[in-house]
């Protein structure tokens, strides 16, 4: 199986219907596991319980610019080798980035408050993140707004792929410039940081959080198929009332 | 399990996260009933695919 099979859409309908509900079962139990461990897992000695709020944050937090990155491969799809798949799996991933950016946003202010005692603050990292929450409303309102799909693709696309220069600002962002936010203690040179009672939790959670987004992603990719598939066919019954 | 003096902090944290996720798995599921409706509309009104397979022949 290669993307050019992939490229045909019922065969993608097909293939999609098969692995779902295995990808929804392996969500759950990851899902469940990684919420028992973060229930049960010791108080730091600086944060107290509130390290539990990491255990959502920090793959909220990965997910926001992993969901980015994959719709920057999609655009590349859609603009370079045109294909017909490229451009739903874009238009669909926005949403559900959208919302783990909120979750990371949200999440992040929640545990600020006791540990920073500031809900926000203006700096590099919270900044670049917030940007990136309003390129995925800025990108969803443009697929909106242009009615024909494959022109809303290619400008999708465009920015889409501007918007990644972002990526790293947000990922070095703690090194470039003084933040308070603080610097990388997991994905970092000569290792973690963590100690494995948070770091186990905090890894189950992270894919079980990916597995989520490929379950959620692989769902509205069908019902963007789908939704097309409507629009087609209800031209096609326009035009033959009209003939 | 003690949660210490910043209990409503964490536990509208994992409120927020479940509410949204069940959102976007509300969106998935009620957006697939509407596409699937709107396509057995088609397909009783006599639309079919130009393949000639029809309009509600999903996988």
């Amino acid at each position: 199986m290669t993307l050019i099979d992939l490229a045909n859409p019922s065969r993608f309908l097909a293939l999609s219907a098969r692995v779902l509900p295995w990808l929804a079962a392996a969500t759950v139990i990851l899902l469940t596991i990684g919420l028992y461990q973060s229930a049960t897992a010791p108080d730091d000695y600086q944060q107290g319980a509130t390290v539990k709020i990491m255990f959502i944050h920090v793959p909220n937090a990965w997910l926001s610019m992993f969901v980015w990155g994959v719709m920057s491969v999609a655009s590349l799809g859609t603009l370079v080798w045109r294909h017909p798949l490229a451009d739903v799996a874009a238009k669909s991933a926005a949403p559900i980035g959208a919302a783990f950016t909120f979750l990371a946003l949200l999440t992040g202010s929640l545990w600020g408050r006791p540990m920073w005692g500031t809900y926000w603050e203006w700096d590099a990292r919270l900044t670049s993140v917030l940007i990136l929450f309003l390129m995925y409303l800025g990108l969803m309102a443009l697929w909106r707004a242009v009615e024909d799909p494959s022109r809303a693709a290619r400008a999708a696309a465009v920015l889409t792929l501007v918007g990644a220069i972002n990526l790293p600002i947000i990922k070095f962002s703690v090194d470039w410039w003084n933040t308070l936010h603080q610097p990388a203690s997991v994905m970092r040179m000569g290792g973690s940081t963590l100690d494995k009672s948070f770091l186990i939790p905090l890894l189950v959670m992270a894919v079980a959080f990916t597995l989520l987004f490929v379950t959620l992603h692989l769902a509205a990719m069908r019902n963007e198929i789908l939704r097309r598939r409507v629009r087609s066919l209800q031209m096609m019954q326009a035009s033959q009332k009209a003939a | 399990m003690s949660l210490g003096p910043y209990a409503s902090f964490i536990v509208t944290s994992y409120a927020a996260a479940a509410i949204v996720v069940a959102l976007l798995i509300g969106w998935v599921v009620l957006d697939y009933r509407n596409q699937t409706r709107r396509l057995r509309e088609l397909d009783r009104s006599g639309i079919t695919r130009r393949s000639g397979r029809s309009a509600v022949d999903t996988p």
